[in-house]
Order: structure tokens, then C-alpha cells, then sequence
């Protein structure tokens, strides 16, 4: 059962940044995104508009309004990872997963994004899994890297099965 | 008032504190540009087409977003301001189509204006235009976003003015778009098409559904007996349509350019706003003496309805079963004046001139049809008629005055303040104290219900029993009063509500330019219409009482019940999901 919007907010402490609201809201779904319901939610919960909280989610390149996979690859396309080789770690990244940046593998495991720097520029090419940086790519560290998620997910599947 | 003494191009000017360089240079006659400034609204200062220099400022400023103060050296007109605004306004020309010569905004855009006072000849660089479907999707509005310049002027008075928060700026710089969340149309959102976004935008990117069309093809039709009703606010906004200047009182030439445009009969919504009088009276006695739903509140403002019937759906037994003037009207004029006048209720088109775009809504609501037919069949709003008489080549200026036909076009001075805040309250009350004292009431007027203040409170003495009374406009207003009732807090009796600020001189529907400062002048000639007739109350109009007479019987009767009252709709869309 997926926690629902009133009980993350009424959860949070003292009176929270929409924002925050959105983040937490985010962090809480399956498929790391803001929900049509949520928005309406969080909308009610906060007694403003749908408009008000779909403006300030869509300002944000944080927060996502589709649904996206349960881990976010995020490569980054700025300068000094372009130069690092970024082009090669990003082919490998859309062959292994078999999609192209923005789009979400089939099996809704992985969502590839393209951000501007990740404040990694000391260790280009730079890519982030969630919340992990991994820093001085090579084409085989990705693959290895992305094996341990891809296992990691097959065996949450036969756990379930 | 403290006064700043400032360097305006070159000369020693002074203006009282606090004023911004825009609001400073205007009173000294120097006109600066602007888009996304608004008189009534709050600074937003994106479009940067208001740019002045500062002396000792190294950028161009915003001189709609910055304060005067004293010693200021400022320039208005430089060479170096003139490139930027024109750099501005051919970038925003980039991503704007080209269609002036069949835009409904042709005549009065302002992005235009500025067009033609910067003499753009050309439009540089490369022009990327969206190319985006138009919101169609309700009767009362159209929303064009290939237009839109983002000034955000609509989506300030749909959240700080009506409350209602539909549109608002989505994404970021480039992408930014104003409209719904997600994008989607007008009538999947809890809008209630009151318009004042459409009466606010600077170029055509939202603005009323253009039924001009429909209205033609009805003159045309020789079978059809076409009749016009005119809102009682409408006599005094008409006339800025001919450039005359705010709270000009039209009347009468207004009865004659609709003589002149071929309506076979032109009638006063005044009247009817009496008939209203007549019934929401009596429902408010009724409810007070048999233990009713208190407060009542006035139902005569289609956006006011739609809006409580999506944000208050539980709180619906509060307002009045009597239908608008707009919809008794109609119901009337194919019950009662066709049988008068003998003939077949299928031939009568009935015409509104409206000030506002939810009443074409309104007349669309599936029940409103208890004459047999759609009771009203088309609406136009104070701008569409400017346009129609043009249409027709009709010269406002030189028409003789002309009065409106009998019997639907007697009124009273009651009737005419319907058009302005506290007006069908000032007007109900000059009925019921009537009715319930049997005495005369020999000042008729409620000064505490008139003005522009958001929500105005009166006590009024009935027959021994003191009742309070409560107005409000705009509909952040009138959430005040309903959060009130809803948590069981609000003890009047009888509650106002228009829609729009200032009520219907203030509609989505009346000449562009209107502003509160406009507002007020057509407020004032609302209430000198009222003082110069002679009949103020609505119970004495001898037309209203002949039509009880010989075809309603009473107020609240059954055939009352039938044509004058309605019910309304939960459209409570907010609930949660998860
Ligand atoms: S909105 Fe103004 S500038 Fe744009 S097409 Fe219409 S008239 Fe022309
Ligand atoms: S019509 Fe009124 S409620 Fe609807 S979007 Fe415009 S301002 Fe908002
Ligand atoms: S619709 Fe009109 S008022 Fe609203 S942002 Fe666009 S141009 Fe401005
Ligand atoms: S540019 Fe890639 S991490 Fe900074
Ligand atoms: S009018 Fe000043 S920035 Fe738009």
C-alpha cells in the first residue's frame, strides 16, 4: 500500500515549502514522480489551487510530472564532461538500457536523464544513480556499474515472485 | 504627503512620495511603454519594455518596479532605450503571429500599439511561432496561446482577484506557458468564465466567443421576431466602445443603435431585474419567517453561481432559487410577451447584451429552458456590441435618443442598480422594507452597500427586528463571507455576491481599459441613473405589477416557480484522491 499524500504531509514537521511537499511526495511513489492525483492532493491538503502546484512542480527540474523508473541515471551533458568523453559513456548507457535520454526502460526500472553538471566536474565523465555520484567513467565501469542494479532488480523480482 | 523632487529628461519636476518612475513620468506627461504592468495588479516587471536610465545606474531599470526618490536623474528617451525596447518588442514579434489583420484584438491591442509607436517595419532574426490548438472548449471564452506574450496579467487577477487559480505560468523561461495545469481546456477546470482574465489581457491571447455571427444570421431571418435585452450596466460602459470617456450614460442612444441594427423589439433586463426584486424579495421574507436556510444569498451572477457550485457545492441551499434577470427575461419573453403580443413563442429569438462572458454560459444551462425552448438564444458582450454597430456602420455620436419598448422596457431606478456592488442588495431591501413594514420607506438609499470596498456590512431595521446584511465583489471577497458560513460564523441574513470587482460595471465582458479607477466613474453613473427616475423601487413598477396580474399571479406562485426559479448543480471537483 502506497503511502498517501495527506499522511506524508500531515507527517512532515511544521509548515513545509511546496517544494519540499513535491519532493517528499516524489520520493514516496514507485515510479519517482508527482502524480496527476498527487497534485490535486497536495492541492487540497494545502487549500490552493491544482494551478498554483502544478506551476511550482513544473518550475522545477527536480521534481518530474511523469512517471519515471525506480532508479533516475542522470548523465551530465555540460562542457567539461563533453570534452571528458561524455558521448561514449552516454552510448554505452543508451545501449545497456535500450533507451534513448529522457526515456524510461521498458521494464520500469531505469529512467535516463540529461542534466547540466552535476557538480562533479573534478572526476568527468560524471553519472549519478539516485542519490550516487560515480566519477571518472570508463565504457566498462558503466557496464559493471549498471550490472549491480540490473541484478539487484532481478533478484527483488524473485523475491516477489 | 512627502514630495520627491527628481531630474526628468533634463527638467526639475516634483510628485508626491512613493511613486513608481512609470506612475512619476505619467503625471508629467511622459508616456512610458508597457505590457505586463496593470494599474490594479501587483508588479511583475517581466516584459522590460518600461526601461528608463538612472543616472549612476549602470543597467536600464524597470520603471514600472522602481520607486522614485529623491535627486533622481532619469531619461525617458535615449537612444539607447529606444534600441532595447525595439530589440524587445522584435523578439517577442519572433514568437507572435503575424495575424493583425484578423485578430479580434485589431483596433485596441496594445502589443500593436507599441508595434506602430516603435515603428517596426521588420521582424528580425528567426520567428518561431507555436502553432498550438485554440480552447474552444466553453461557451463563454476562447483562449489562443499561440498569442500569448506570458505577461502573467491574466493569471494575476484569476488568483489575487477572483481566487479561483486556473491559470497560471507553467515551466520555465522559454518554454513558460500560461494556462490550466497540464494544459488542459477551460472546461475541465473549475473556471467560471467570468472573463476578467480576457478583460486584462493586452493582445488576444484570451477573449470572449464572438456569437456576432448568430445574431446576424437571426436579424436576417424574416420569420424570426427578434427581441434585445440591454443590462442595466450597459447603458453606461457602451459608449467608451465610441470613445466617449468612462461613465458616459448612454441610454438612449444605446436604444437606438439597437433600433437602427433591425431588433424588432428592444427591451430593459432592468425590468426584469425588478421581476428578480419582486420574487428574491419575497423568498428572503419567506425564508425569515419560516425558519429557512440563512443567509440567502444572491444568485443573479453566473460566475458567482458556477463558482459556489464548484467550491462550495454543500453550501447551495444558501442561494436564491431565483433565477438572473438575464434568464427571467428570456423565460418571460416567450411565455408572457408572446402570448401578449400573439406570437408563436418558436419565432422569438431572444438577444442579450451583456457585460459579461459567464453569461453566455449561463444561457446555456441545459435548465434553462422552462419557457419550452432555450429561453435566451444568444449573448453578446458590451464589446461585441461595439463591434456589431460597427459592423452595421451604426455612428453612436449622432443617434437621437430613443426609449425602450413597452411593456418588457419599463423600469425602475432599483432595477438599475443592479449593475454595481451592493445594488440588488440596496434594491431588495427598498422592496422588503415595503413589504414587511406596510410603511413608506422615504430614503431609499443604502449608502453603507455602494462603493468599491470588498465587503461592506449593514444593519438594517425591519419592522422592529434588526437584520444584518452583507456585500461582497470579486471572488476572494466572497470566499471570505462563505468560509464564514461554512464554519457557522456568519450571522446575516441576506448576502450579496457579484462576480466580478465592482459587479457587472466591472464585468469580463465591458470595454477594454477597464480599471477600478474606470470602475468608479460608471459606479457614480449607475446611481445618477437611479436618482433621475422616477420610480425607485421595484415593487411600484406598474409594468411588473401588471404582469403579476394578468399571467404570474404572485411571487413564489406556481407559475413563478415554473418560469423564475432554478435549481443548481454540485460541480464539487476538489476532492482527494488518494
Ligand atoms: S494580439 Fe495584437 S499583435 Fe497579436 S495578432 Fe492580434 S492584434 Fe496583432
Ligand atoms: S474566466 Fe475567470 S476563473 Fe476563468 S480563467 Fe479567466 S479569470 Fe480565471
Ligand atoms: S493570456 Fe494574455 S494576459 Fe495572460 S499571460 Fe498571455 S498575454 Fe498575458
Ligand atoms: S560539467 Fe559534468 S559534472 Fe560538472
Ligand atoms: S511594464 Fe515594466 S517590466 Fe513590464
Amino acid at each position: 500500500m502506497q503511502i498517501s499524500v495527506r499522511e506524508i504531509i500531515n507527517g512532515m514537521e511544521g509548515k513545509q515549502a511546496l517544494l519540499q511537499i513535491l519532493l517528499a511526495v516524489q520520493d514516496a511513489s514507485p515510479e519517482n514522480y508527482v502524480s496527476e492525483d498527487a497534485v490535486n492532493d497536495i492541492a487540497y491538503m494545502l487549500n490552493v489551487s491544482r494551478s498554483r502546484v502544478y506551476s511550482t512542480a513544473s518550475f522545477y527540474s527536480v521534481i518530474s510530472l511523469k512517471p519515471r523508473g525506480r532508479h533516475i541515471v542522470q548523465v551530465c551533458i555540460n562542457a567539461p564532461c563533453e570534452n571528458a568523453g561524455k558521448q561514449e559513456i552516454l552510448a554505452v548507457l543508451e545501449d545497456q538500457l535500450g533507451v534513448k535520454l529522457g526515456e524510461t526502460t521498458a521494464d520500469r526500472q531505469f529512467t535516463l536523464e540529461g542534466v547540466s553538471c552535476l557538480g562533479a566536474c573534478y572526476v568527468s565523465p560524471a553519472i549519478k544513480i539516485d542519490d550516487r555520484l560515480y566519477g571518472d567513467l570508463t565504457p566498462e565501469l558503466v557496464v559493471s556499474i549498471l550490472r549491480e542494479y540490473q541484478e539487484e532488480a532481478t533478484a527483488l523480482d524473485c523475491n516477489a515472485s | 504627503m512627502n514630495v520627491v523632487r527628481f531630474e526628468l529628461n533634463g527638467q526639475q519636476v516634483e510628485v508626491q512620495g512613493g511613486l513608481s518612475i512609470l506612475e512619476a513620468a505619467r503625471q508629467h506627461g511622459v508616456k512610458i511603454p508597457t505590457l505586463c504592468h496593470h494599474p490594479d495588479q501587483r508588479v511583475k516587471a517581466n516584459c522590460r519594455v518600461c526601461v528608463v536610465e538612472v543616472e549612476g545606474q549602470r543597467n536600464l531599470v524597470a520603471s514600472c518596479a522602481t520607486t522614485v526618490s529623491e535627486g533622481m536623474k532619469i531619461r525617458t528617451n535615449s537612444s539607447r532605450i529606444r534600441e532595447t525596447v525595439q530589440t524587445i518588442l522584435e523578439l517577442i514579434f519572433a514568437n507572435h503571429p503575424q495575424e493583425c489583420l484578423t485578430c479580434v484584438r485589431n483596433g485596441n491591442c496594445e502589443l500593436r500599439r507599441l508595434a506602430a509607436d516603435y515603428g517596426i517595419r521588420e521582424v528580425k532574426g528567426e520567428s518561431s511561432c507555436l502553432n498550438l490548438p485554440l480552447d474552444t472548449s466553453t461557451p463563454s471564452l476562447v483562449r489562443n496561446p499561440n498569442k500569448c506574450i506570458k505577461c502573467g496579467r491574466c493569471a494575476e487577477v484569476c488568483h489575487h482577484v477572483q481566487g479561483t487559480g486556473i491559470l497560471y505560468s507553467n515551466y520555465r523561461s522559454v518554454d513558460v506557458m500560461v494556462e490550466p495545469e497540464y494544459g488542459k481546456s477551460l472546461a475541465e477546470v473549475a473556471c467560471v468564465l467570468c472573463g476578467q482574465c480576457a478583460s486584462v489581457c493586452p493582445v488576444g491571447a484570451i477573449h470572449e466567443r464572438d456569437d456576432i455571427s448568430k445574431v446576424w444570421k437571426a436579424l436576417d431571418d424574416p420569420e424570426k421576431h427578434v427581441v434585445v435585452q440591454v443590462a442595466p450596466s450597459v447603458r453606461v460602459s457602451i459608449a467608451e466602445e465610441f470613445g466617449f470617456p468612462p461613465g458616459t450614460i448612454a441610454t438612449g442612444k444605446l436604444v437606438a443603435a439597437l433600433r437602427k441594427l433591425g431588433f424588432d423589439r428592444v427591451f430593459d433586463t432592468d425590468f426584469s431585474a425588478d421581476v428578480t426584486i419582486m420574487e428574491e424579495g419575497h423568498e428572503l421574507l419567506q425564508r425569515l419567517q419560516t425558519g429557512g436556510v440563512l443567509p440567502m444569498i444572491t444568485s443573479c451572477s453566473p460566475g458567482w453561481v458556477k463558482y459556489i457550485e464548484h467550491n462550495y457545492p454543500e453550501q447551495l441551499a444558501h442561494l436564491s432559487s431565483a433565477k438572473s434577470p438575464q434568464q427571467m427575461f428570456g423565460a418571460l419573453a416567450k411565455t408572457y410577451y408572446a402570448k401578449k403580443a400573439g406570437i408563436n413563442p418558436a419565432d422569438i429569438y431572444v438577444v442579450s447584451i451583456m457585460p459579461c462572458t459567464a453569461k453566455k454560459f449561463e444561457s446555456q444551462r441545459p435548465e434553462m429552458s422552462d419557457s419550452g425552448f432555450q429561453d435566451v438564444d444568444a449573448v453578446l458582450t458590451t464589446r461585441e456590441l461595439g463591434r456589431i454597430l460597427k459592423q452595421a456602420g451604426v455612428d453612436f455620436s449622432v443617434l437621437e435618443e430613443a426609449s425602450f419598448d413597452n411593456p418588457m422596457g419599463i423600469s425602475t431606478g432599483a432595477a438599475a442598480i443592479f449593475g454595481a456592488t451592493g445594488g440588488v442588495m440596496e434594491a431588495a431591501l427598498r422592496t422588503v422594507y415595503e413589504v414587511v413594514t406596510g410603511q413608506e420607506l422615504v430614503n431609499v438609499e443604502f449608502s453603507a452597500v455602494r462603493g468599491m470596498e470588498g465587503i461592506k456590512e449593514a444593519e438594517v431595521d425591519l419592522a422592529g427586528s434588526k437584520v444584518k446584511v452583507a456585500v461582497a465583489h470579486g471572488l476572494n471577497n466572497a470566499r471570505e463571507i462563505m468560509d464564514l458560513i461554512k464554519e457557522g460564523k456568519a450571522n446575516y441574513a441576506f448576502v450579496e455576491v457579484m462576480c466580478c470587482p465592482g459587479g457587472c460595471i466591472g464585468g469580463g465582458g465591458q470595454p477594454y481599459g477597464t480599471t477600478n479607477s474606470v470602475r468608479q466613474e460608471r459606479i457614480a453613473s449607475i446611481y445618477k441613473v437611479d436618482a433621475n427616475l422616477p420610480l425607485r423601487k421595484s415593487h411600484k413598477n406598474p409594468a411588473v405589477a401588471e404582469l403579476y396580474d394578468d399571467f404570474l399571479g404572485k411571487p413564489l406562485g406556481e407559475l413563478s416557480h415554473h418560469l423564475l426559479h432554478t435549481k443548481y448543480k454540485n460541480r464539487g471537483l476538489h476532492k482527494l484522491k488518494g
